[in-house]
């Protein structure tokens, strides 16, 4: 028998229907006007961004100068001069790389273009050919067509290179060389031979450490000190030198986390197996931690891009500097050439590294299949 | 019990050389004469070269007069100072920049971190595009947009941005009050001193008394009118009077104040506004990084909003933000030396720019440059590792 201790008779009074959760008022209500703090924030915010977007419309199209000379640009006081950046668009791109030249560097680029694509889909078979093909066939063929002097082709020594071409080969430079450096350190911390682990450790903290300006003042000023007197090395190859090192240090400590976040059980049943160290390492063991930093790796490739940009210190015209080179004579002078030009770095800039960044974004959505909420 | 050894068979010999303790010393010992013989070579070419320059090594250049000034100094320097004089100047130049770039990044990162976590979808959005649009952006880059394109072309003095007759801007720079306190001004930091002592002992009081007889008391604000009231109550006891320096427009430039020229002005602005982005990464990652369950687990033993914000939310978001954030923190010291793009006087640019080129002491200069950032990176390491020990989590 059960106690039934109360027992409606009568029909409950009706409650409201629920509020609508969809449609735009409903969107409105949560996101812009939850409550009246939300609410004040949301007017304050919009308030800025009507004074804000105007006036980037009208700096970078509404009342841009497109079309004309540097006169029309010097009556404009607000808009962009974008006719600066079209007049030295030459300079910018290829720095005193001589004109007639200049399908040189756009092959290079396409060439380049056409094997880190493929490179990045994870998709794309032939994947070992194409390693080896853009970091050990490609920098043949670049440094071939870039110097030239060989098979008929003219010689450009290195100091007429720069604007953005100068900023992607050592950012190339710098991703094809730091790769194998940061592999090398990172397996020698890994080690468990003790002078091998020490010297490995000593290297990446002491290049982790110091600023890439020192490091490239360095590679500028001291590096001619400390080879064979009578051997000259080439600037641009000293900015080079400079950046891949103190980015394979950088790449070791990414590509350590892959070692350490292998479970032991990789490494065992390697063991297991028979195989030696090398045969293990080059295998099992890389193939997977190098996977698991991809992220890691591209995020490094994203400072080193910007980090190109400091070679200006030591004096080489990357983009940045050939930009504020290319408006450093009077007859260039307008009142908002300095912005334009700046407007035009920060768009090839963006464009490059907003897509890298996506990029890595989207192999760590790959990656991580745990549980999100 | 008696051993059966009848079944075993002694292990295989194996040559020497495929003996893994000995191939790790060989190894060794050839990365071991391959690293001499290399810094053996360098030093060798090293010492040709100096030679052939007619230079010599050593530190003893250090107490030459170096000659030259230097444009913004907060110790005392003129052309009569010695290079070591130079070393001080960029020296306190770096880490007054990077302090004041690391406070104000710091609560801007908070801010940054918090908006894109807001609730309001325009505060989190335009945050979120911040961060994208400065974080793919090149340093140096934002530099010279502050340096040429903002700050280079701001009117002259006398026609100088006005901020209620306190703050000035100008092509000369930026122009700030400071304060400027008398003598009796000692009893107001004393009050301010023992304000923060009772604060201490309130707070350990308050949670005796807690886990003693599980009664509140409201340490938050008794804490705050302690701070405001005792501080204020030394100010009007010792009748000292806290005056402000403003700058004056006098003659051809403002006198009085802090005159922070361009080029500090825009580092600072550059430093703080990069940087703040990847700590508002931090700290969006942080507090993303506890789970839900916390917030739950909270609510369901009856914990109170800030009560759970206060001991479980931000004790574990801590742990995730504090450690990337020291090394955006060195990362922004590091960074510091971009004043060499835009001449301001830190250490890269005045003492491995300008003294080096007067001095020629390459080797010496450059050395005595990366041994500082090396001791900074050092320092923080250690502190670093010092603070993660205390937080690890404590497994079986």
């Amino acid at each position: 028998m059960t106690d039934l201790l109360y027992v409606r008779d009568s029909e409950a009074p009706k409650l409201p229907p629920p509020q609508r959760t969809t449609g735009i008022t409903y969107w409105l209500r949560t996101n812009l006007f939850s409550s009246v703090s939300n609410t004040i924030l949301t007017i304050v915010t919009a308030l800025f961004l009507l004074w804000l977007l105007p006036l980037v419309y009208n700096f970078l199209i509404g009342r841009a100068v497109f079309t004309g000379t540097m006169d029309d640009c010097r009556a404009e006081t607000f808009g962009a001069c974008w006719v600066f950046v079209g007049a030295r668009l030459n300079i910018m791109f290829y720095g005193f790389y001589p004109a007639t030249e200049a399908w040189r560097p756009n092959t290079v680029f396409l060439i380049g273009l056409a094997l880190v694509i493929p490179l990045l889909m994870p998709r794309a078979p032939y994947k070992i050919a194409n390693f080896i093909a853009f970091f050990v066939v490609y920098p043949v063929i670049a440094v071939v067509l870039l110097m030239g002097g060989v098979l008929g082709l003219e010689a450009v020594p290195t100091d007429k290179w720069g604007g953005l071409m100068l900023t992607l080969i050592l950012s190339v430079v710098g991703v094809i060389g730091s790769f194998p450096i940061g592999i090398v350190l990172a397996l020698g911390r890994r080690s468990k031979l003790p002078i091998i682990k020490t010297l490995s450790i000593l290297t990446i903290e002491l290049w982790r450490a110091v600023p890439l300006i020192t490091v490239l003042f360095m590679a500028s000023v001291m590096l001619p000190l400390f080879v064979p007197n009578g051997v000259t090395i080439d600037k641009v190859l000293r900015a080079m030198v400079g950046i891949t090192i103190f980015y394979g240090a950088y790449m070791a400590e990414t590509i350590r986390g892959g070692l350490q976040a292998l479970p032991r059980g990789q490494y065992e049943a390697a063991s297991a197996l028979g195989l030696n160290y090398w045969k293990s390492t080059l295998f099992i063991i890389l193939p997977q931690a190098l996977r698991y930093v991809i992220p890691g790796i591209v995020g490094n490739f994203i400072s080193l891009v910007k980090d190109t940009s400091l070679v200006a210190v030591i004096a080489l015209f990357d983009l940045i500097n050939a930009i504020n080179l290319a408006g450093s004579d009077a007859e260039w002078a307008s009142p908002t050439k300095a912005f334009t030009g700046y407007a035009f770095a920060i768009l090839i800039f963006f464009v490059l590294c907003f897509s890298l960044s996506r990029y890595a974004k989207y192999m760590e959505d790959r990656l991580n299949t745990g549980h999100k909420r | 019990m008696a051993v059966d050894t009848a079944g075993r068979i002694a292990p295989p010999r194996t040559a020497f050389y495929n003996d893994p303790a000995i191939r790790g010393l060989l190894y060794q010992a050839l990365v071991v004469f391959v690293v001499v013989g290399f810094f053996y070579w360098l030093v060798a070419n090293a010492i040709t070269n100096l030679k052939a320059q007619g230079k010599t090594f050593g530190f003893d250049f250090l107490w030459n007069t170096a000659g030259f000034d230097v444009s913004f100094k907060l110790i005392p320097y003129d052309r009569a100072s010695t290079y070591f004089d130079v070393f001080l100047v960029g020296l306190t130049n770096t880490l007054f920049v990077a302090v004041i770039a690391i406070v104000i990044s710091t609560v801007l990162g908070f801010i940054l971190g918090i908006a894109r976590l807001s609730k309001n979808w325009l505060v989190a959005n335009i945050a979120a595009v911040y961060v994208e649009v400065s974080r793919n952006i090149p340093l140096l880059l934002q530099l010279f947009i502050w340096y040429f394109a903002v700050l280079k072309v701001m009117p002259p003095v006398k026609q100088s941005y006005n901020f209620g007759d306190l703050v000035f801007l100008n092509g000369r720079g930026l122009f700030v009050p400071t304060p400027v306190f008398d003598g009796r001004f000692v009893w107001v930091v004393i009050g301010f001193l023992l304000a923060v002592v009772a604060v201490i002992v309130l707070r350990n009081w308050a949670r005796q008394r807690l886990e003693a007889t599980g009664q509140r008391f409201p340490v938050f604000w008794t804490s705050v009118a302690l701070l405001i009231g005792v501080t204020a109550l030394a100010y009007l006891v010792s009748g000292t009077h806290v005056g402000l320096n403003v700058p004056v427009l006098g003659g051809f430039n403002f006198k009085g104040g802090f005159a922070a020229p361009p080029e500090l002005t825009a580092l600072i602005f550059g430093l703080s506004l990069y940087h703040a982005t990847f700590i508002g990464e931090n700290v969006r990652a942080g507090i993303e990084a506890v789970s839900h369950g916390q917030t739950e687990a909270a609510q369901s033993l009856g914990l109170k909003d800030n009560d759970r914000l206060r001991l479980v939310i931000i004790p574990q978001a801590m742990r995730v933000i504090i450690p990337p954030t020291t090394s955006e923190y060195l990362s922004c010291t590091k960074n510091s030396t971009l004043g060499a793009a835009i001449a301001f006087p830190e250490l890269a640019s005045v003492f491995s720019g300008t003294a080096l080129n007067q001095a020629g002491r390459a080797i010496e200069i450059v050395g005595m440059t990366m041994a500082v950032y090396l001791t900074f990176s050092l320092v923080t390491s250690f502190l670093m590792n010092i603070y993660n020990a205390r937080v690890a989590l404590v497994e079986r």
